[in-house]
């Protein structure tokens, strides 16, 4: 028993210790604040009926007039889709894609007639889709060198390492170097229009402003941007075009303002897609000027193809896509039906409820709470 | 405490705060469940650990946990438990209070963990089959590496510091809110399968939601949406919305501060994500942010918020009626409690508990610096079981000078005298 110190306790039970010296040493009793002791004001919910029903109530009234206009939309959204890879013997491009080269010099073209059914107002966005094309593969993926796609001179004349092995060909380095942009849609679409008359009217397609605005004036630029007259040909002197493509970068486009890493094609190509089926935007048609004809009206059209780009080798599709745009983009189904479901389902569900919570619900209010 | 013995007259664990141990069986290792071994005071503590009973009772620890009361007999309890104070009536709320709160806390953010990450993890697992097995990460690296350490971090920090669902007073009088403790309920390997299979539910529709909205889809000026970099950016939105919102139903009692953190990390999520997603991060570390542009770009779409808000309400309406019909149906203690409580006020500290006890309460005075009730343990009128055999008594009196201090006034039990009083 210790005789030297002594304890007192005080009422709540602490010690202050009164030291061989006599001064009183600092009592280590947790202070007696709300944060200390656990008694911060708080709100505490609980789950109740009369919150939890109405909110699903609530919810099912939200989601179905939701899912209604998005349905509705959607519905109105005019598309049309014809497929030009050339599997059956029957379809005008077989031949293209059985006859395939990569050496060959003349490139093969193929036509398609197709008709509409119904005309098309305001602009129209012409789309190319791929099947089964892994763009999203992880390999695939990394294999770009962002530095030189955006100028820089270093990167240019030296490519990163994940570009390999698409980085150099014949000791000089590729521009631009990677497999993303070494696989570019190359393929070459018009069309035209069969009037009544039996003529054939070429649709006016504009190639600008089909890519992000960010891509084309901040992700890529030109290197030497910035200098006047710059002559993309000298600039690119020293390096070599991917082993894959006709032409070199910089006689992609004469437009000086879509040629070399600008190029719009180009930039909406290197946009990866997330999944293996997918669609990007290839010409836009505008509205005519005069408001009162449609944008494409009913009849008969002809998509003529330059087929160059090969995808039965890896049982791909390729696909012509002419689609309406609305509020909530190209035509989506899925959005409309699931919140119509998801709405109804919830509704049906807030019905359920109601009724469980009328048939037991008293049992939490039983003030016998069993020992 | 309690204080139900063993039926086999080997070991009797806990009777009356005092400790025996049969020394001539040996000692079988036999399940506690709900039973509580407790040595009091530093004599019976040094009783236990005579030499040949150390092993044994080393054997026989299946306590949880250790708790040691200083004080007068000296510092051994001290130095070999667990917790240690200085007045008995503090086992109540460290039992009843805050051993309850830990437990309740540790298996919620066990739970939200699992679930968490699990789901995480699972998108990917259905990403593989729409990337070619080639092990393409579906969100942006940035959000993978900040996921566990930022957005998800200080909610469920708040989350295990300051949740309680009955505050302590009303802990106090229903002591049978320590029942889901005793049996394992809150986090138990079917909790852990129930959580697999709610994150294997969520990854579905983080997934198939997002997937199918934007199979095929364009922006509202026809340009992409359906690349990469905006997938990427949906799915993590979704997911973290997704998550934050679980914790929000999981939190029982929103501080200020569990507010701050909640609406902090999504707050931060936008402004860190648009942030490494702005010209300025592109042109200065133009390989580490290449996601540029994105947010801007996808964020402004009005499919892709509906896509968000459909994935959230898909994620978490099942759990809502999942708990709602179980709080119908199946209340226990824990939703009785908390239903009382709104309606009633709390009940007042000073008001004594009416609550039946066997006469073991007496047990609670086996420890007191005057002369208390030693006699009466002794004694063994309080016991209901025939005893195993006839104990001298554990401790002497103390002649210190505390001995003339009033006995500590307890505030949850009354007092009765009975037998004989210390002056």
């Amino acid at each position: 028993m210790m005789a030297s110190s002594y304890n007192a306790k005080d009422e709540d039970g602490h010690i202050t210790v009164t030291g061989p010296g006599g001064g009183t040493l600092r009592s280590k009793k947790p202070e007696n604040t709300a944060f200390k002791q656990q008694r911060l004001p708080a709100w505490q919910p609980i789950l109740t009926a009369g919150t939890v029903l109405p909110a699903f109530f609530i919810i099912g009234l939200i989601f179905i007039p939701i899912g209604i206009g998005l349905y509705v939309t959607s519905n109105n959204i005019k598309e049309f889709e014809v497929d030009y890879t050339g599997v059956d013997m029957s379809s005008p491009c077989f031949n293209c894609s059985q006859n395939f080269s990569w050496n060959s010099t003349t490139p093969c073209t193929c036509t398609i007639p197709f008709f509409l059914e119904q005309p098309y107002e305001s602009n129209v966005f012409m789309y190319y889709g791929l099947s089964n094309f892994y763009q999203n593969h992880r390999r695939y993926v990394k294999s770009r060198d962002d530095s030189q796609l955006n100028g820089d001179m270093t990167s240019l004349k030296e490519p990163s390492k994940e570009c390999e092995p698409y980085a150099y060909h014949d000791n000089k380095p590729i521009a631009p170097c990677g497999a993303i942009a070494n696989s570019m849609f190359n393929d070459t679409l018009e069309l035209f229009y069969n009037d009544p008359n039996g003529t054939k009217v070429q649709i006016p397609l504009t190639n600008i402003g089909i890519a992000w605005w960010t891509d084309k004036h901040v992700k890529f630029k030109n290197p030497g941007a910035g200098e006047a007259n710059q002559n993309l040909t000298a600039v690119f002197q020293g390096t070599t075009k991917p082993l894959n493509w006709r032409r070199p970068v910089y006689e992609l486009d004469a437009a000086a303002n879509n040629n070399g890493f600008i190029n719009e094609d180009f930039i909406v190509w290197m946009r990866t897609a997330a999944l293996p089926t997918f669609r990007k935007l290839y010409r836009i048609i505008k509205s005519p000027s005069n408001g009162m004809m449609p944008t494409m009206p009913r009849g008969n059209y002809t998509l003529e193809v330059v087929y160059n780009y090969p995808v039965r080798s890896f049982e791909g599709r390729k696909r012509m896509i002419l689609s309406t745009i609305s509020w909530m983009g190209g035509k989506n189904p899925f959005l409309g039906i699931a919140y119509i479901t998801v709405g109804s389902v919830c509704f049906f569900l807030g019905v359920v409820l109601l009724i469980i919570h009328h048939k037991c619900g008293n049992r939490n209010n039983s003030a016998d709470i069993s020992n | 405490m309690s204080s139900s013995s063993a039926d086999k007259p080997s070991v009797i664990k806990a009777r009356a705060g005092l400790f025996w141990l049969q020394k001539t069986e040996t000692v079988q290792d036999e399940e506690v469940d709900g039973e509580y071994g407790l040595v009091i005071n530093g004599h019976s503590l040094a009783f236990a650990l005579e030499k040949d009973l150390q092993l044994e009772l080393l054997r026989t620890a299946s306590a949880h946990i250790g708790v040691g009361i200083s004080g007068q007999e000296g510092m051994q309890a001290v130095l070999s438990s667990d917790f240690s104070f200085a007045q008995f009536r503090y086992l109540q709320r460290l039992l009843l209070v805050h051993g309850r709160w830990s437990y309740l806390r540790m298996c919620k953010f066990l739970q939200y963990f699992f679930y968490k990450n699990f789901t995480f993890t699972f998108v990917h697992f259905w990403y593989a089959f729409f990337c070619g097995f080639s092990a393409q990460t579906v969100y942006d690296e940035w959000f993978i590496t900040l996921y566990n350490l930022m957005y998800t971090a200080l909610p469920v920090l708040g989350l295990s510091i300051f949740d309680q669902d009955v505050n302590d007073r009303w802990s106090f009088q229903y002591p049978q809110l320590y029942t889901p403790g005793q049996l394992n309920q809150y986090f138990s390997k079917k909790a852990f399968v129930r959580c697999m299979m709610k994150s294997c539910y969520s990854s579905l529709i983080l997934f198939f939601i997002p997937w199918a909205a934007m199979h095929d889809t364009v922006r509202d000026d026809g340009k992409d949406i359906a690349d990469y970099q905006s997938f990427a950016l949906l799915a993590q939105t979704c997911l973290l919305i997704v998550m934050s919102i679980q914790l929000s139903l999981d939190t029982h009692y929103w501080t200020a501060v569990n507010q701050f953190f909640v609406w902090g990390s999504l707050a931060g999520y936008f402004a860190i994500t648009f942030t490494m997603y702005s010209n300025g991060m592109f042109l200065i570390f133009t390989s580490a942010f290449p996601f540029i542009g994105t947010a801007r770009n996808s964020l402004n779409q009005p499919n892709v918020w509906l896509t968000i808000f459909l994935t959230s309400l898909l994620c978490i309406l099942p759990v809502v009626a999942f708990r709602f019909i179980l709080i119908q149906l199946r209340p226990t203690i824990n939703d009785k409690v908390r239903h009382k409580m709104r309606k009633e006020a709390l009940p007042a500290p000073t008001k004594p508990v009416r609550v039946k006890r066997i006469s073991t309460r007496r047990s609670g005075y086996a420890f007191s610096h005057s002369q208390g009730y030693g006699d009466l343990v002794t004694s063994r009128k309080f016991l209901l079981k025939i005893p195993v055999r006839t104990r001298p008594a554990l401790f002497t009196e103390t002649d210190s000078p505390l001995a003339q201090n009033q006995p500590q006034h307890y505030r949850t039990i009354t007092e009765e005298p009975e037998g004989s009083q210390s002056p």
